[in-house]
């Protein structure tokens, strides 16, 4: 029997639909595997559609982005409640993704700079969007944009995860195979992504050397074949798990960590910055200071996609 | 009621921690706001611990190992250093003081100069005041705080300054 | 007063909702695009160096990552102001070219031929890439995904991601192309012209031939009178990538040429309190409204205003198309909406064709791809064409490169207003009063935004949050000390 299936797309890019898409001639197989019941970038199905379904209806649903708003977060309730199954796909459901460094700010500092401050905005009524708006007899409504992102598995019960910023498409047919084929892993596994680190699947030639200096990556143009880390160029894949093909790191090009921590590691920012004091030379404080000084932006380079799921989960207020 | 400080600290257990005792069994007075918790080596301490403590309600955060060269693992104290340097550059971008996570090098021997640092760092976490990691999260969680857009403007870019 | 609604809006990239608000003998009052989702790029990039900044604006929308990786990489080289090789442009722009073909493909084919296929008021169920496969057959089918997995390959041969790419940078690219690539890119470029001519012969067929369709197009329910906009060439032809932004009045009178320092002179953008997307508008003309014709300050950007924003293409056979498009439609400019996917279709010969054209080009396997920028970086501008219009990224940073202020326009955002008018306009025309208001009727109202391929992923990078109508100050502790009610 086929499967039913939904998928949807929280504060995301569209990215993760248009790897779904990216599977290519695979498609047809899904679709012969599962029926799309919901899918917005797609198909013409409505929220009412979904909300006429019975609950756990949908043998899987699969969601994306990040939960933003108020919107997002009621569908994500929604989905769950019509699902068996509820897999995080891509990132931002997964441990926030890109857009949770937004958690680094505050919402009024962004709203400020969107609709008063920026350059090309004339806006001489200070004019703000409206959570409820009355044009007369007309009365519309938005969504309220909550304080900060919150990952996927912080507003409903996550069945499994599929990592990476997006995935790679065969990574989400070989993870949903195991869905119509009944071998799925116990709930709140990571699938369609190996358990090991990046570094062991990167080509790269490790040397095990110590760090002595840091380079930003437009200072320097690095050898193509030695570990980037060893140059000198801040790479997450000691912390980041394995499943994309390092195919940043194959561009010539740090890794940031999009495929997550590893199985048991609750913060990936830490745990890099853990394994970084591990490869350093200096002892003394002064040397040390300089050294890591160079370090452009440590924050959002070690939490570059998970700054949601980290322990502290955002800048506090 | 005045705020009294709650201070978690790591301890190494080779020199650290048998000072802390040290300063306990010779009856030296210091502040009861340290909680400690005895580590093998102040190398063992991940971040995660230091960022957890904080999360569930520390207001600061000592951690404590074998002067250099002293480390019963060799570099240990070093690796603390190191990850404690790092992590100083990022509370900040988590609103957090970095001044709240200090480190000390305390020798088995050093009872006097442990109570004396305790004291100290008390001290200065008291005027830094409360940090309700959980508590200002969770009033966030509940989307029931609006800031003042005003001052935000004002402030302009915030996490950067920080 | 009746209210429908269509929440959420359904086959384009982002969220959107339309209320459609009804008089009690059942016309339409009026009728408002709303989009709920936003995001907030320009402001958490603070802090952030700036060569990071060509990978991570692609975050901005994966439907169009290369679109904001090509503006953010022109506008970081010009943060320090750097000439890049002369090779890295044209790799750039051949992965480019790539890019327009999957994205347009994957608009045309899976997003908005299902209307035409399989008709505006086939059952929802089937009234997608599914059912359009299903209708049209395997065969072809299995065409149109072999030659966007084609696309995207290309994308992957030249700039190692397709989704999402990492290899500008201040200078350049990180990785050169070997000639082992490209021959194998050569190839697949032949299959890609074939594959997009084979579109507009099959638009021809299947939307020209058909009365009811061709009277769609040139009818007057899609049909907009606004300013065009484009990036044109030094000879005024269509171009994605290089050159300069024009914008034609609605008869077509040239009446900006700017570079991309210059874009604040010229455009900004408007607030209105129902949808978190601003509306840009000719700065010069003032915000004047929601109104068409020739005083207007509104302009479109997409593929009909691109076309006629220019003088033609710069390739033959796509000149030739974008010749016989105005020719039928009644001249230039043309003012009919719908043409936006005939335009669109053009657009993708054009780029197979520059594409055959660069990856024949000698130099474009030259190992020397990148130089390291040498002056102190301040400010840069960076515009593209984006498929759904133009694309403006701007940062300031300070003297070490980390990014103190962002500006983003984006493609779709720059239609903004367009679109609610063609959204209203639809409905007006469309929904009668007495008449039944069917699935398929708001459909063909949905077909009315569909048609620009709208993006509101890119366009809601922006993130704020709701309007205070109470703001309240808290001390730390969570004590209320002020509360002011605007
Ligand atoms: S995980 Fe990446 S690709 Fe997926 S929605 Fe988020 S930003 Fe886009
Ligand atoms: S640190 Fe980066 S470059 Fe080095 S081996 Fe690991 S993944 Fe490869
Ligand atoms: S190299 Fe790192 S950042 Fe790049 S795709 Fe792989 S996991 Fe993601
Ligand atoms: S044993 Fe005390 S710090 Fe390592």
């Amino acid at each position: 029997m086929k499967l039913k299936a939904g998928i949807y797309w929280g504060a995301g890019c569209g990215g993760c639909d248009v790897a779904v898409l990216d599977v290519h001639e695979k498609i047809l197989v899904v679709a012969e595997k599962m029926d799309l019941l919901f899918w917005p970038i797609a198909l013409d199905f409505k929220y009412k559609d979904v909300e006429a379904m019975d609950d756990g209806y949908l043998d899987i649903a699969m969601f994306n982005g990040g939960i933003r708003n108020s919107e997002n977060e009621e569908i994500a309730k929604l989905l769950r409640k019509k699902s068996k199954t509820m897999v995080a796909l891509g990132s931002c459901a997964h441990i926030g993704g890109l857009i949770s460094m937004a958690n680094f700010h505050t919402k009024e500092t962004i709203m400020s700079r969107v609709y008063l401050e920026s350059e090309s905005t004339d806006n001489p009524d200070s004019v703000l969007p409206l959570e409820k708006w009355n044009g007369g007899k007309e009365e519309l409504e938005l969504p309220r944009f909550h304080q900060m992102v919150k990952t996927l598995d912080q507003v409903v019960d996550v069945d499994y995860y599929i990592p990476g910023c997006p995935p790679v498409p065969d990574q989400i047919v070989s993870a949903l195979s195991q869905v119509w084929e009944g071998t799925l892993p116990e709930k709140g596994s990571v699938i369609g992504a190996g358990t090991r680190t990046l570094c062991d699947e990167c080509p790269r030639i490790k040397e095990e050397k110590t760090i002595t200096s840091f380079k930003r990556t437009v200072e320097i143009i690095p050898d193509s074949e030695k570990c980037l880390l060893e140059q000198g160029l801040l790479c997450l894949g000691p912390v980041t798990r394995e499943g994309c093909g390092a195919r940043c790191i194959n561009s010539n090009v740090p890794c940031r960590g999009c495929y997550g921590p590893l199985e048991g590691v609750h913060d990936q920012g830490a745990k890099m910055l853990s394994a970084l004091a591990s490869v350093l030379e200096p002892k003394e404080e002064k040397e040390i200071d300089e050294l890591i000084g160079q370090i452009a932006d440590p924050l959002r380079t070690f939490y570059r996609f998970s700054a949601a799921a980290s322990i502290l989960r955002r800048k506090k207020v | 009621m005045s705020f009294e400080p709650k201070i978690v600290g790591f301890l190494c257990n080779w020199c650290s921690y048998t000072g802390a005792d040290l300063a306990g069994t010779a009856r030296i007075k210091y502040s009861p706001n340290l909680r400690s918790i005895r580590v093998m080596c102040s190398g063992r301490i991940e971040p995660t611990f230091i960022l957890k403590a904080l999360y569930e309600g520390a207001d600061g955060v000592l951690i404590a190992g074998c002067h250099p060269g002293d480390c019963h693992y060799q570099e240990g104290n070093y690796k603390a250093l190191r990850r404690h340097r790092m992590l100083r550059m990022i509370l900040p971008g988590f609103g957090i003081e970095p001044e709240r996570v200090r480190l000390e090098w305390v020798a088995a021997s050093e009872g006097e100069r442990f109570a004396t640092i305790v004291d100290e760092f008390t001290e200065e976490i008291r005027s830094l005041g409360p940090l309700k990691v959980r508590d200002s999260l969770e009033m966030v969680l509940s989307e029931d705080v609006i800031l003042n857009l005003d001052t935000a403007m004002e402030e302009g870019g915030d996490a950067n300054e920080a | 007063m009746r209210r429908v609604e269509i929440d959420p809006i359904t086959r384009l990239e982002g969220h959107g909702k339309i209320t459609i608000f009804l008089d009690d003998d059942g016309s339409v009052a009026n009728a408002y695009l709303q989009i709920p989702e936003l995001r907030g790029f320009e402001k958490f990039v603070e802090g952030i160096p700036v060569e990071e900044i060509p990978r991570i604006m692609p975050r901005i929308c994966g439907v169009c990552p290369a679109a904001h990786h090509m503006a953010a990489g022109k506008a970081v080289d010009a943060v320090y102001k750097a000439d890049i090789p002369s090779v890295a442009k044209k790799l750039r722009e051949l992965y480019y070219m790539a890019h327009f073909i999957h994205s347009h493909a994957a608009h045309f084919y899976a997003l908005a031929a299902p209307d035409f296929v399989l008709g505006p008021d086939a059952p929802k169920a089937s009234r997608n890439v599914l059912g359009l496969i299903e209708k049209v057959g395997l065969e072809i089918g299995g065409e149109v995904l072999k030659q966007r997995a084609a696309s995207q390959h290309i994308q992957i041969l030249v700039g190692g991601r397709a989704t999402h790419p990492v290899w500008n940078i201040p200078g350049g690219v990180t990785k050169a192309l070997t000639a082992e690539k490209r021959d194998e890119i050569l190839e697949l470029s032949k299959g890609q012209l074939e594959f997009s001519l084979f579109g507009l012969k099959l638009f021809s067929d299947i939307v020209l031939k058909n009365k009811e369709y061709l009277d769609l197009i040139t009818g007057d329910v899609f049909e907009q009178v606004t300013n065009y906009m484009g990036l044109v060439d030094e000879n005024n032809k269509v171009n994605f990538y290089h050159g300069k932004v024009r914008v034609v009045d609605p008869e077509g009178n040239e009446i900006l040429k700017y570079s991309e320092p210059e874009y604040l002179d010229h455009i900004a953008e408007h607030v209105e309190p129902y949808t978190y997307l601003k509306f840009p508008y000719l700065k010069d003309r003032g915000w004047n409204g929601f109104v068409e014709g020739m005083g207007t300050s509104l302009y479109q950007a997409n593929p009909l205003p691109r076309f006629n924003a220019a003088d033609g293409m710069a390739t033959p056979k796509a000149d030739e198309e974008y010749q016989k498009l105005f020719d039928t439609l009644g001249g230039k400019p043309c003012h009919k909406l719908m043409a936006n996917h005939w335009a669109r279709l053009v657009e993708m010969v054009y780029s197979a064709e520059r594409m055959i054209e660069l990856i024949s080009d000698e130099e474009i396997t030259d190992p020397n791809v990148r130089i390291i920028p040498s002056t102190t970086p301040k400010e840069g501008v960076g515009i593209v064409e984006a498929p759904r219009g133009t694309l403006t990224h701007h940062y300031w940073t300070d003297e070490n490169g980390i990014v103190t202020k962002a500006n983003l326009i984006v493609g779709t955002t720059n239609n903004n207003a367009s679109i609610s008018m063609a959204v209203k306009k639809a409905a007006e025309k469309l929904i009668k009063p007495g008449g039944e208001v069917t699935d398929g009727l708001l459909n063909m109202v949905e077909m009315a935004f569909r048609l620009y391929d709208p993006c509101f992923s890119c366009a809601t990078h922006s993130l704020p949050g709701q309007m205070p109508l109470v703001v309240e100050i808290k001390s730390p502790d969570g004590e209320l000390l002020n509360k002011i009610s605007r």
